[in-house]
C-alpha cells in the first residue's frame, strides 16, 4: 500500500513539473547521498557462543560468557546461563575469546590495493593541495585481495578508506563493511557519515614544495588551509542565505560542498598529523573556522599533548610502535597509546597498512605491554575500546556497531585464544550476523576475482 | 675482583667491558631449534659462552644472576636488514646511507663505513633484544647493491663483526627494473658481471677487454663471489625467479647462494631443498603485493621448512632500517599457524631459531653468533616472559659478554612526558 502511494506521488510530482514554474525559491538542495549504500546483510543462523571470555568493546569483560546473535543483531550478552532459541547453533567457546569486530579507521584498501601497481594506485589526487572534491569511494577497487586478509587474519568487520595525505585536503573518506561485493556501493556502511581527510606536516609541503608550488613550508600549509576555509565560509553563507531567503541559485562547487558539510557537522574531519605542535595549531584552525576535528590520524607525538586532545574531545588514531620513517615520526614512542589512554582521551589503534590491518589486535597488545612497563595498567577489556568502540565513535557509527550490546549489528569475532597473544588467530568472523569467515571451513574463505586462477588461489593466507 | 674490573675498564676504549656472567634458574632457550628448558644456566666469560644448559654449574667466585624462571635466550639476530644505515628514511637526506644510486660504484660498495653504531635505530633495537644484524646495502643503478656486513648492536663504536660478509644482488622484479625493465636484461647483466670478474681474475697483467660495463673496482669485488669465497645473497620472490637463480650454479659452479625474500618459495620447495641453499624469508607476506608474490602466504616458511629447506626470517623491504624488533612478533605468528587448519606453522623452538641461529648460519656465522652453544659470542638476553609473546620485553642484554644500556631516545622521551603536569621549568629541563 505504501509503495503504491509513493508511486502515485511520484507521478503527481512528475506531472506537476511539466506545467508549473521552477521550484520554490530556496528549495533546491544539493543531493548529499548520490551514491547510496546498496549493502544488504547476508543471512545467518541464530548462534549462541558459550563459555568464552568476552570483551564487549566498551571496556567490559565477562569470563565464561555467552553471546547470542540472530537476525543480524546481537540479541543478548551474558553469563553461562544465557540460553538460545531452539535450533540455534551452539558453539563451545571454551578457551576462546569473543570480541566486537575490529574497526580500522585508517585504511587504503581498494584505493592503494594489491598488487601495488601504478594502474591501481588511486589514493592521492596530488594535483592540488586542496582536493576536497574527490571521494575515496570512487577509487575503491572492491577486488583488492587485502579486504579478505583483513577479514580472515585480522577480524576486521568495518573500515574507513581514506584518501592519502599528499594534500592538505585529501578528499572524502568512506566507511565500508568488510563484506566482498561487486561494487563499492555494495560495501558502504549504511548511514555512516562521510569523513574529510586533511593532512598537515611533511607530506603536503614535500609534494607541492618539490614542484615549487605552495605549500613549500609548514606556514604555507596553514595559510593554504585557512584560505580554503575562508572560501568555504563564503560558499556556506551564499547557500545558507539562498536556502533561507531564495534568490539566485548559487553555483554548486563539489569541493566546497564537502567543506560546507564539515562546517555543518555532517562530515567528520580526520586529520593526518604527527607532531604535537602541529596538532595544537590544527586545533586552533578548527576553532577559528568553527568546525570540529573528529580524529587526529597517526599522532605520533600525541603523548606530548594528550591533555589537549582530552580537553578538546579529539580521538587519536595511533600506531603501537612506528617511528623514525620520517622526521615528523622521529619522536615516536611505544607508550604513545597508553599515555593518551591514561590522559582520558579517546584512543584508537589504526593501521594505515595492508599488513598492519591484519594484526591490529597484536598492535593493541604491544601498547598494553608498553604501558604496563611504564607503570600504567590498562586492562585488556579497556584496550579493546581502541579497536571497536572508539573507532566507531570517531566514525559516527557507534549507535550501530563497535560493541557487543543487544540491538547492535552482530559484527563479531571468535578468536582461537586470547587476542592479545601473538599465538592467536581469528577462528570465526560474523558481519551483521552472517558467518563470513570460518577457519575450519575452506569454503568460507573469500577469494577476490583477481586471485581466481592464480597460484595460491583459495589458499590459507 | 673489583679492582680487576676497574683496570679492565681503564685499559679499554669502551666504557663497558666483558665480565664473567652467570645466569641461573632461567627458562633457557639455546636458539638451536630446541625447545626451552626450565632451570637452565648460562656462563659467559671473556665475552664468550662457556656453557649453557641444565647441568651447568657456576664457576666458583663468580657473580650469579638469578633469572627467577624468566626466559634466557641468545640475542635476536636480524636476518636481513638495513639497520644502522639510516637514521630517518624520508626527507632527511644526510642521515640515510642505504642507497648509493647516484654514485659510480656498485658491487665494490662496502656498507661498513656507512654503519653508524650510534644510530638511534640501533639503540632501539638493542633495547628490544636484537643484538646482531645482517646489514645489506640497497641496490642503486645496478642490480649489484654491494657488500653487506654483520654487525652487533652494542653501545660502542665497533659495530662490525664481519665486513664484506656477502654480496647482495636484486634478480626479481626490482632487479629487472634496475636493469632496464626486464628480467632477461637483469640476467644478462648478471652473467656479464661475473664474466668480467672471471676475466679480471685470469689476467695477471691487469689488462681488461674493451667491452666492459663494470669499473675495475666493481669487477674485482665479484671475484670472491665467483670463487665461492663470498656468499651471494639474491633477492627474488617469484617461484620461477627462484629456479632461475638456482640454475645459475650450473653455469657458475663456485657460487654460494642464499635466497632473500622468496615469497613464492613454497611452490618450488622441493627444488630449493635439493639445492641446499639457505632462504632468508619474509615471514608474513600474504598479499599479492606485486605480480611476483601472487602466491604469497604466511604458510610459506612453514611449508619450506617442512620440505627440508634451511630457513631464517629476514625483513627485506619491510621497514628494514628500523623495525627488526618485530621479528619476534613475526616468529610468534608463525607458531600461531600451527593451530590454524590448513596452514603450516613452525615449532616454538624452530621459530626462535629462525631469528637467532638460522640467520647466523645463513651468512656463515653459525659458530660465532645466534645460539648459546659453547664458544659463541656472549650475546644473552633475559626477558620478562616468552620472547615471542607481545607482552614480553628484555630486562637485561649482554653483547660479547658486556652488559648493555637499554635507554635510548624513545625511553627518554617516555620519561620526559610521563606526566604533563606543569612544572617549575619547561619540559626541556627534564632529563
Amino acid at each position: 500500500m505504501r509503495r503504491g502511494l509513493g508511486a502515485l506521488l511520484a507521478i503527481l510530482v512528475v506531472a506537476g513539473c511539466a506545467t508549473t514554474p521552477p521550484p520554490k525559491p530556496g528549495s533546491i538542495r544539493i543531493n548529499e547521498n548520490p551514491y547510496p549504500s546498496t549493502y544488504r546483510p547476508y543471512g545467518g543462523v541464530p548462534t549462541l557462543i558459550r563459555g568464552a571470555t568476552i570483551f564487549d568493546g566498551e571496556g567490559g569483560r565477562i569470563d565464561n560468557g555467552s553471546i547470542l546473535i540472530a537476525d543480524g543483531k546481537v540479541q543478548a550478552v551474558g553469563g553461562a546461563d544465557l540460553a538460545g532459541p531452539e535450533g540455534a547453533t551452539v558453539i563451545d567457546g571454551q578457551g576462546r575469546y569473543v570480541t566486537p569486530g575490529i574497526i580500522d579507521v585508517h585504511s587504503h584498501l581498494g584505493d592503494y590495493p594489491s598488487p601495488g601497481v601504478q594502474s591501481l594506485s588511486d589514493g592521492n589526487e596530488a594535483t592540488s593541495p586542496a582536493r576536497p572534491e574527490v571521494w575515496a569511494e570512487h577509487s575503491v577497487w572492491p577486488q583488492d585481495p587485502g579486504f579478505s586478509r583483513a577479514l580472515a587474519n585480522g577480524g576486521i568487520t568495518s573500515l574507513q578508506i581514506l584518501p592519502g595525505s599528499a594534500n592538505l585536503f585529501g578528499g572524502r573518506s568512506v566507511v565500508l563493511k568488510n563484506v566482498p561485493s561487486r561494487t563499492v556501493q555494495g560495501m558502504k556502511f549504511p548511514g555512516a557519515p562521510y569523513g574529510l581527510k586533511m593532512a598537515c606536516g611533511e607530506n603536503p609541503k614535500r609534494v607541492y614544495g618539490s614542484k615549487s608550488q605552495m605549500p613549500q613550508t609548514r606556514m604555507g600549509n596553514i595559510a593554504y588551509v585557512r584560505q580554503t576555509w575562508i572560501k568555504a565560509k563564503e560558499y556556506d553563507r551564499k547557500w545558507t542565505k539562498y536556502e533561507k531567503t531564495g534568490g539566485d541559485v548559487p553555483a554548486e562547487d563539489l569541493a566546497l560542498d564537502t567543506l560546507r558539510g564539515v562546517l555543518h557537522g555532517k562530515i567528520l574531519v580526520h586529520n593526518h598529523c604527527y607532531r604535537a605542535d602541529e596538532m595544537a595549531i590544527m586545533i586552533d584552525v578548527a576553532k577559528e573556522f568553527g568546525y570540529k576535528i573528529a580524529s587526529f590520524q597517526h599522532g605520533v607525538e600525541a603523548y606530548k599533548i594528550a591533555d589537549l586532545l582530552q580537553e578538546n574531545g579529539i580521538c587519536a588514531a595511533l600506531w603501537a610502535d612506528w617511528y623514525g620513517f620520517k622526521m615528523e615520526s622521529y619522536d615516536g614512542i611505544n607508550e604513545n597509546i597508553a599515555f593518551v589512554q591514561n590522559a582520558g582521551a579517546c584512543t584508537i589503534v589504526h593501521s594505515d597498512d595492508s599488513n598492519g590491518i591484519q594484526r591490529l589486535n597484536q598492535e593493541a597488545a604491544k601498547a598494553v605491554a608498553a604501558g604496563k612497563r611504564a607503570g600504567i595498567d590498562i586492562s585488556e577489556a579497556t584496550a579493546w575500546t581502541w579497536l571497536s568502540a572508539n573507532p566507531a565513535k570517531s566514525l559516527g557509527i557507534f549507535d550501530q556497531t563497535g560493541s557487543l550490546k543487544a540491538g547492535k549489528m552482530a559484527d563479531v569475532v571468535l578468536w582461537n585464544g586470547n587476542p592479545f597473544s601473538a599465538y592467536t588467530r581469528p577462528d570465526k568472523v560474523w558481519i551483521d550476523g552472517a558467518l563470513l569467515y570460518d577457519s575450519t571451513n575452506p569454503k568460507l574463505r573469500p577469494v577476490s576475482d583477481f586471485e581466481l586462477g592464480q597460484p595460491g588461489e583459495g589458499d590459507v593466507k | 675482583m673489583k679492582r680487576l674490573i676497574a683496570s679492565v675498564i681503564l685499559g679499554c676504549s669502551s666504557p663497558l667491558a666483558a665480565q664473567t656472567v652467570v645466569i641461573t634458574n632461567g627458562t633457557l632457550v639455546l636458539g638451536d631449534g630446541s625447545e626451552p628448558v626450565q632451570g637452565g644456566t648460562v656462563v659467559v666469560r671473556n665475552g664468550r659462552i662457556v656453557a649453557a644448559g641444565t647441568g651447568v654449574s657456576a664457576p666458583a667466585g663468580s657473580e650469579v644472576i638469578d633469572a627467577n624462571g624468566k626466559w634466557v635466550t641468545p640475542g635476536i639476530v636480524a636476518g636481513f636488514s638495513r639497520l644502522g644505515l639510516a637514521e630517518v628514511d624520508l626527507g632527511a637526506d644526510g642521515s640515510d646511507d642505504t642507497d648509493s644510486g647516484n654514485g659510480p660504484f656498485n658491487a665494490a660498495i662496502d656498507v661498513t663505513p656507512a654503519i653508524n653504531p650510534k644510530a638511534s635505530t640501533i639503540a632501539v633495537s638493542r633495547a628490544d633484544g636484537v643484538t646482531r644484524a645482517v646489514v645489506a646495502p640497497v641496490a642503486g643503478k645496478n642490480i649489484f647493491a654491494g657488500q653487506g656486513a654483520v654487525i652487533d648492536t652494542g653501545d660502542d663504536m665497533d659495530a662490525v663483526l664481519r665486513a664484506r660478509a656477502f654480496q647482495f644482488v636484486e634478480l626479481g622484479e626490482g632487479g629487472a627494473g634496475i636493469a632496464g625493465g626486464s628480467r632477461a636484461t637483469a640476467f644478462v647483466l648478471f652473467r656479464n658481471a661475473l664474466r668480467e670478474a672471471r676475466d679480471l681474475r685470469g689476467r695477471l697483467d691487469g689488462q681488461r677487454r674493451d667491452d666492459v660495463l663494470l669499473t675495475r673496482f666493481d669487477a674485482a669485488a665479484l671475484v670472491p663471489v665467483i670463487q665461492g669465497k663470498q656468499l651471494l645473497l639474491v633477492h627474488v620472490e617469484r617461484a620461477k625467479d627462484i629456479l632461475n637463480v638456482l640454475e645459475l650454479r650450473q653455469e657458475f659452479p663456485g657460487l654460494r647462494i642464499a635466497l632473500v625474500g622468496a615469497s613464492e618459495g613454497w611452490l618450488v620447495a622441493d627444488r630449493i631443498a635439493q639445492s641446499g641453499a639457505w632462504v632468508i624469508a619474509s615471514a608474513l607476506n600474504d598479499l599479492p603485493a606485486s605480480f611476483e608474490m601472487l602466491a604469497a602466504t604466511q604458510s610459506n616458511i612453514g611449508r619450506m621448512r617442512a620440505a627440508g629447506i634451511k630457513v631464517a626470517i629476514g625483513m627485506i623491504d619491510d621497514n628494514d632500517t628500523r623495525y627488526v624488533r618485530n621479528q619476534r612478533q613475526y616468529a610468534g605468528n608463525l607458531v600461531a599457524l600451527g593451530k590454524l587448519p590448513g596452514a603450516a606453522g613452525v615449532s616454538w623452538g624452530e621459530a626462535f631459531a629462525m631469528i637467532s641461529s638460522r640467520p647466523a648460519e645463513a651468512v656463515g656465522l653459525g659458530t660465532e653468533i645466534g645460539s648459546l652453544a659453547a664458544g659463541q659470542r656472549g650475546d644473552v638476553v633475559i626477558w620478562s616472559g616468552d620472547p615471542l609473546e607481545l607482552s614480553s620485553s628484555p630486562e637485561a642484554v649482554w653483547i660479547d659478554g658486556v652488559r648493555q644500556p637499554l635507554d635510548n631516545h624513545q625511553t627518554k622521551l617516555r620519561d620526559r612526558y610521563r606526566s604533563l603536569e606543569r612544572n617549575a621549568l619547561p619540559e626541556a629541563y627534564r632529563k
